[in-house]
Formats: structure tokens, sequence, C-alpha cells
């Protein structure tokens, strides 16, 4: 495995197969009375949080805690980037308290990869941008494969924003490195330019891929990131390509349904089907935790 | 295998059989019929033999004692040694460890750092009422207080010398062989 996790295309397919495994071991540590191994005392995690988080923030903290590293948490507001200080700034004085990993998030796509040039320790990429998300895509990738088992070969669906989400391009490119077959669902104002160069398919209809999906993943419609109109209301997005309970019929029996989180309740996603037993949702917080830890372990638990 | 170094068998599959069926009948009158027992293999071996000496034990006096795995690769005191390793299989009975005689059972006992690791593993899943170690092959060169309760074969070995034990569930014969 790399040193960084920065993009889900650094993965092999053994490296990716092989933190789901690790993972899937990690699980049993979240069942029992005493939720803590040895494995990284002495080593220090830095959070360093350039955007609101709360699910990814925790989950990394939760994880390192649980592995026994000590953890530094930094976010922006009210440290000295409000005063101006760069970002090599900030992380030189990382480096010099010692931090073994950086786990990153940041408006900016691309700042884990200045990042990881500037420290020794490793750089865990928690979201940058408009970029990638890979922890997100590992988290979903053990959600699937606990419902499905393998992921060779299986249907997988992503609906919504595609243009603002790093989930998506994450997953796409951890789930075709993993051998399913990725569907894309958007209109066309939120798909980005390159989306003909990702290996994955893409379609407009929804209504007509529902019924071959053994996944599918709804994106938030991220408004805080929407400069321009991306379509006419949220009335109409949420009619062509909201999952409704009409729509949730039409999928196969066992099929599941994703969500990243936050969600928008009756956007993109109805309420009920949101609550339904076939939602993963807050299965996918709890699975965030033990897959962030397989990553800690594996970057940080032998000789580094 | 470089071509200085040569390999013995010191225990064929016959004699691994043996040694397993007395390791069980000592396990049945130290423990008074191993009615509170659980065997703990630690993988790979380790768990392959805890399995074998669950069927003797079946099959000498129709216990059936609860059989599990415990990986100790968390635990470890080298794992900054090497990159990080990937994990076994911990396999627990459902209802737990507490207040029962726990056997750990590994294939080679050396140094005694994996059963250290073990004990440590033990101590955050529960609170056994006792902790015994059955091993198959003790090869001595301990560099813990640590000793095995149970042992197949006491085998005199020079430190530069290997270990390696060969089972038919993971490599296809039995045979335990000093590699020089």
């Amino acid at each position: 495995m790399n040193k960084h996790l920065i993009s889900a295309a650094d993965l092999s397919k053994d490296d990716a197969l092989l933190i789901l495994d690790t993972a899937e071991e990690l699980a049993r540590v979240s069942e029992r009375s005493i939720k803590k191994l040895p494995t990284l005392r002495g080593r220090t995690v830095v959070n360093l949080f350039f955007e609101d988080s709360t699910r990814t923030r925790i989950s990394f903290e939760a994880a390192a805690k649980r592995l026994s590293a000590d953890v530094i948490n930094f976010s922006a507001k009210g440290s000295s980037v409000s005063k101006g200080e760069s970002l090599k700034d900030t992380a030189l004085t990382l480096e010099a308290m010692g931090a073994d990993a950086v786990v990153m998030r940041h408006g900016a796509s691309g700042a884990p990869y200045r990042l990881a040039n500037w420290i020794r320790g490793s750089v865990v990429n928690a979201g940058d941008g408009t970029h990638e998300h890979p922890t997100q895509a590992l988290l979903d990738a053990f959600t699937m494969r606990r419902h499905l088992k393998n992921l060779e070969g299986r249907k997988i669906t992503i609906v919504g924003d595609v243009l603002h989400s790093r989930v998506a391009r994450s997953n796409v490119l951890l789930l075709s490195t993993l051998g399913a077959d990725v569907t894309l669902v958007a209109p066309p104002t939120l798909l980005p330019v390159s989306v003909g160069t990702w290996p994955c398919d893409v379609s407009y209809d929804l209504d007509a891929v529902l019924p071959k999906s053994d996944v599918i993943m709804m994106l938030r419609v991220q408004k805080e990131r929407m400069n321009a109109a991306y379509f006419p209301s949220e009335r109409e997005y949420s009619r062509r390509y909201g999952l409704d309970r009409d729509r949730f019929a039409k999928l196969p029996d066992d099929a599941i349904v994703m969500h990243p989180g936050p969600m928008n309740r009756g956007m993109e996603i109805a309420a009920e089907v949101a609550d339904s037993a076939r939602s993963t949702i807050v299965e996918q917080v709890a699975n965030g935790v033990t897959t962030r830890m397989a990553v800690l372990y594996l970057l940080l638990g032998g000789e580094i | 295998m470089s071509e200085n170094s040569s390999s013995r068998a010191v225990l064929e599959g016959p004699d691994i059989h043996r040694a397993l069926t007395r390791i069980a009948h000592e396990i049945l009158e130290r423990t008074k019929g191993a009615s509170d027992v659980i065997l703990l293999g630690i993988p790979t071996r380790g768990a392959t033999l805890a399995h074998r000496i669950g069927e003797r034990l079946e099959q000498v006096e129709d216990v059936k004692v609860p059989v599990g795995s415990l990986d100790i690769t968390m635990y470890r005191d080298d794992l900054r040694t090497k990159p990080a390793r990937a994990l076994g299989h911990t396999e627990l009975p459902a209802d737990g460890i507490d207040d029962k005689l726990i056997v750990l059972v590994d294939d080679v006992l050396f140094s005694g750092r994996t059963i250290r690791a073990a004990l440590d593993a033990l101590n955050d899943l529960g609170r056994p009422r006792a902790v015994q170690l059955a091993v198959l092959v003790d090869r001595g060169h301990r560099e813990l207080p640590i000793r095995a309760d149970y042992v197949g074969k006491n085998l005199p070995t020079a430190k530069s010398e290997k270990v390696k034990v060969f089972l038919a569930e993971t490599d296809g014969r039995d045979a335990v062989e000093l590699i020089k």
C-alpha cells in the first residue's frame, strides 16, 4: 500500500481488498465491551479540518482512539488559519508536533496532495473540494460487500449531484477497481465534463436503471457549492431524480439504498425510503469507524 | 531453500496424531472432564490444532468443547519492525469467555512473545477463570517467563534453526520439520 491515501485510484485491487478484509476483522472490536486495541500506542494522528464536517471528523477521531493513537483535532475556525497562516506553515507546525498521520479535509481540490509533499507523515484525504473522498468510498464498498458478499459484476447506480461530489468520483474509481459496474444518473448540468473518461456508464433516465440495480446510492444536492442554476427548481429535480416511494418499489427486492449523508429529506430521498429496512444509511456511519480503523492500522501499524 | 540449509522431519503424521490425542487426554485429566473449557487457537495453525484437539475430546469422552480462534496481530510487540500485517480471524464462542477455562493452542512455543500478546488480547475480551497453554512443539529459547501446560514434543534446537509445522488443512500434509 502507498504511504498516503489521497485518491481511490491509488489503491490496487489487492490493496482495496486488504483494507476491506482488515475492516471485516476490526468490525468485531466495535461489538465487544472494551472497544480498544493497543496497536497505535504512541502514534499521533492530527485531524486537520478546513471545512465543516461532523460525521467524518468524529469517525476518524473514534477510529484513531480505538487504536490507542493520540488524536489532535485542528479546525480552521478559531485557529491561526483565520489569522492568515498559509497551508504550508500550518503543515510545518504539525510536522514539528510529530504528526505520524494527518487526516485532512479542505475546500480546495488537491490540497492533501500538496500537504503530502511537505510533511513526513502519512496524509489521508478526508475530502478535498469536489475531487475525492477515498475513505467514504471504502466504507461504502465495505457496506455493499456485507450485503452483497462479492462486488464483482454487481450493478451500482449513483444518482444526483455528481459534479460537486467527491464521493461519486472516489466511488466510481474504487468500485470499478473491485469489478463492479457503475452507472451514474444525473441531469446533464450536474455531470462533470470529463465524465466520459471515467470507468462507468452514464444515464439520464433513473426509472430505466432502477430495475437492474443491486445498489442505489443517492447523493446530496450540494447547495452550498452551487453558485448557478443547475436545474429549474428543487421540485423538478426531486420529481426526476429523487428516490420516492414509487421508484423505491421498482428496485429489485434485495437491492439496498445508500446515502453518504447528510441527507436532504424530501429532496433527493424521501423520508420513508431513508428510514426503510433496506436503507443502510445508519449502518454506513458505523462502518465508517471500522473502515477508517483499517486504513489507519495499515498506514501506521507497521514500520513507518 | 538455500543450498547449505537442510531440513529434517522430527514429527511425521502419525506422531502428530498421537501427540494431539495425548494432549486431549491430559486436558481431560487436568481439568476433570473439560466441562468449562474453551479451546482458543492462534491463527493459522494453532486454530487448526485447536479444532483437532476439540474433535479428540469429543471422541475420547463425548464432551463438546467450544473451539474458537484468537488473532493476536494487533497485540504483537514487533509490529513496528515490518510493514503492517494482514489480520487473522478471531472467533469466540457466543457466550463469551468470562469465568471459563481457556486453553490457548499454538503450533510452536519459542520466545513466548506470541503467548504474551495472546494474554493481553484475552484481557480485552473478558475475564477467564484460568488460562492454560497447549503447544505441538516446545523448542525452547524463551524470552519471557511463560511455559506450556501441555506439550506435544519438547524439541531441543539451536536458536539459528527454524521449526516449520505443516498441517493437512493448510499445507496438504502433516509434519514438523527442523531446518538448519
